[in-house]
């Protein structure tokens, strides 16, 4: 441990507790000491984490050049899967479908969060059974949802469709639908993840100090325009994470998909990561799989680059 | 003032006009769910739908007797208090460490360790299934458990969480010789209720939500968790929708019981920690 004269609280501070500046006793037996603490305290998390999290990335990079089927020894194939994939129609339709989903659920979802943490941003009577039901299904889960929306999409006896014929519009099929399932599947997920961002939006909104907009309005600014020209920018961070966190969380959509339509009907909602479950765990194809996982490995770190880079830049410029 | 307010309390706000839609809008799937599973089969099969003629509480029982649900429920259980307890221990020793000992390696370490919160769950599927068949575990509940005992989530939120702390406070302890460990447990972990809220809170949601990785390692019904259970239990039963509303409300009852009770932190927890 590199000597520090003690003595200031600088310094003292910088050199964290136990370290040989704090009084100097027996401070090799200390340094020895810290040494075993520190290794034997993260020792837990690193091996746990580092046989689940670290070993298997790199494992999958290695599958993805194999031809492995989970059961029988691996067999080397070199680029082969990669080059499969690339001439996969249903691969690429799982693309385009992954990038439309996308597309329209993570703006969707974001504006919609933002303008209904405005509404609820008020002390009003009743404001926390209103922010109860915007938040409740936060907690409810993917395959939850996923059932009580077949149910209440279903197309003879949905209460959807019900409401539908009542306002004199005809019955649709939603799920059973092929040219409706993907757009069904957006509105599902949108209900499901509303709340998140309303709850994170609440949190920043109410964290803009009072009497900046008490300053906006007293120099003739409206409440919507203080609302969009004041209380927005400052928020630009958090609706930077909620883009990049909806993003990484709809290009990895599996579980509603999975309950719901079963990528169907007629392939129109098979998704990235439906297929790539498919083909490991049904066709046994987990080093094709592999190939599939570590692309979208790629595409979500790439997305996730350009998007903080370009928030970030928004923000500082 | 009280004047002003009090008006203001007595004129309702245009507010509600917006509000009241919204919130019958995101209420109506659970809501449905509700009525559905009080229903007989009779309503369900009846367009455009009403309210059920009769209650049919039954419909709870034939879920429970038809399908293990309470088993399922024991097995969620079971597996989200061990990781969150785990959690809880394994992270704070980890994120102490990380924040106030200095030893070799901890630069490395700490970043390797932020990497892998970057990486998918896809990416981690295949090789984990191998890693769990090598040690035996397939079709446990010990796979349910073993990925998610430490996440690099927990060791990130409660560093920060130390980093943040005064050093004074653990001064005088080291000076009396005091190990770490009891620093840690005796005069810090008094201060640590709310990051340790927010880390129980996530971790349990996460692990009782999970669905892809029991999928992928589970197959048999006694080590199913209920959102698995859950969707066996759907296809098994697509036409019976009052049986599977009970079943699916069976489901989401200890998180939704444990929202309305700690709803304040669950809502803080979310916020500060960003993850669904």
């Amino acid at each position: 441990m590199t000597v520090v004269s003690p003595g200031t609280s600088l310094s003292r501070r910088r050199l964290l507790p136990g370290s040989s500046g704090s009084g100097g006793r027996r401070p090799r037996n200390r340094a020895t000491a810290d040494q075993l603490a520190g290794w034997g305290f993260v020792a837990p998390s690193v091996l746990l984490i580092g046989l689940f999290g670290l070993i298997p990335v790199i494992w999958s990079f290695v599958i993805s050049f194999q031809r492995n089927d989970l059961q029988t020894p691996a067999e080397w194939v070199g680029l082969k899967n990669y080059r499969q994939l690339a001439d996969d129609p249903v691969f690429a339709e799982s693309i385009r479908h992954t990038v439309v989903y996308t597309a329209l659920f993570v703006p969707i979802t974001l504006v919609a969060s933002l303008l209904v943490a405005a509404a609820l941003n008020r002390r009003i009577r009743g404001i926390s059974i209103y922010r109860l039901a915007v938040f409740i299904p936060v907690v409810t889960s993917t395959v939850a949802t996923g059932v009580i929306f077949t149910w209440l999409l279903d197309p003879d006896y949905g209460l959807v469709n019900a409401g539908l014929n009542k306002v004199g519009l005809p019955s649709q099929g939603f799920f059973s639908a092929p040219n409706q399932a993907l757009f069904t599947v957006v509105g599902m997920t949108t209900w499901g993840w509303i709340g998140f961002g309303a709850l994170i939006y609440l949190a920043a909104l109410q964290a803009v100090p009072s009497d900046l907009l008490e300053a906006a309005q007293l120099d003739g600014c409206t409440k919507a325009g203080a609302f969009w020209r004041i209380q927005v920018p400052l928020m630009r961070p958090v609706s930077g994470f909620l883009l990049v966190w909806l993003t990484i969380n709809a290009l990895q959509l599996f579980d509603e998909v999975f309950v719901t339509t079963k990528g169907g009907p007629l392939h129109s909602t098979t998704v990235v990561v439906y297929y790539l479950y498919q083909q490991a765990f049904q066709f046994f194809h987990a080093g094709y799989a592999a190939a599939m996982a570590c692309l979208l490995f790629v595409a979500i770190a790439v997305i996730t680059l350009v998007q903080m880079r370009l928030t970030r830049e928004e923000a500082s410029g | 003032m009280t004047s002003l307010t009090a008006t203001r309390l007595r004129r309702p706000s245009g507010w509600h006009l917006v509000l009241i839609p919204l919130a019958l809008v995101m209420a109506t799937p659970l809501l449905w769910m509700l009525l559905t599973s009080v229903s007989s089969l009779e309503d369900t099969r009846r367009f455009p739908p009403g309210l059920p003629s009769s209650l049919h509480f039954e419909n709870f029982s034939t879920a429970w007797t038809q399908e293990p649900f309470g088993h399922w429920l024991l097995n969620s259980a079971i597996v989200s208090v061990s990781c969150v307890l785990s959690n809880l221990v394994i992270c704070s020793l980890a994120g102490y460490a990380f924040a106030r000992i200095r030893f070799i390696g901890r630069g490395v370490l700490f970043v390797l360790l932020l990497a892998t919160l970057m990486v998918p769950f896809q990416v981690l599927m295949i090789p984990t299934l191998l890693i769990v068949k090598h040690l035996g575990l397939v079709d446990t509940l010990p796979a349910l458990i073993a990925p998610n005992l430490a996440t690099a989530f927990g060791v990130y939120l409660l560093r920060q969480f130390f980093v943040s702390l005064p050093v004074e406070l653990e001064e005088a302890a080291v000076i009396d010789g005091a190990g770490r460990l009891r620093i840690l447990f005796s005069i810090l972990l008094p201060l640590m209720g709310p990051p340790l809220v927010t880390l129980g809170v996530m971790t349990f949601l996460w692990t009782w939500n999970d669905f892809l990785w029991p999928l992928v390692v589970t197959s048999s019904p006694e080590v199913m968790t209920v959102q698995l259970g859950l969707a066996s239990f759907q296809s098994g039963h697509f036409t019976n929708w009052p049986v599977l509303m009970a079943g699916t409300l069976l489901s989401q009852l200890p998180v939704l019981v444990l929202f309305l009770l700690g709803q304040r932190y669950f809502v803080s927890s979310i916020a500060t920690s960003g993850i669904k």
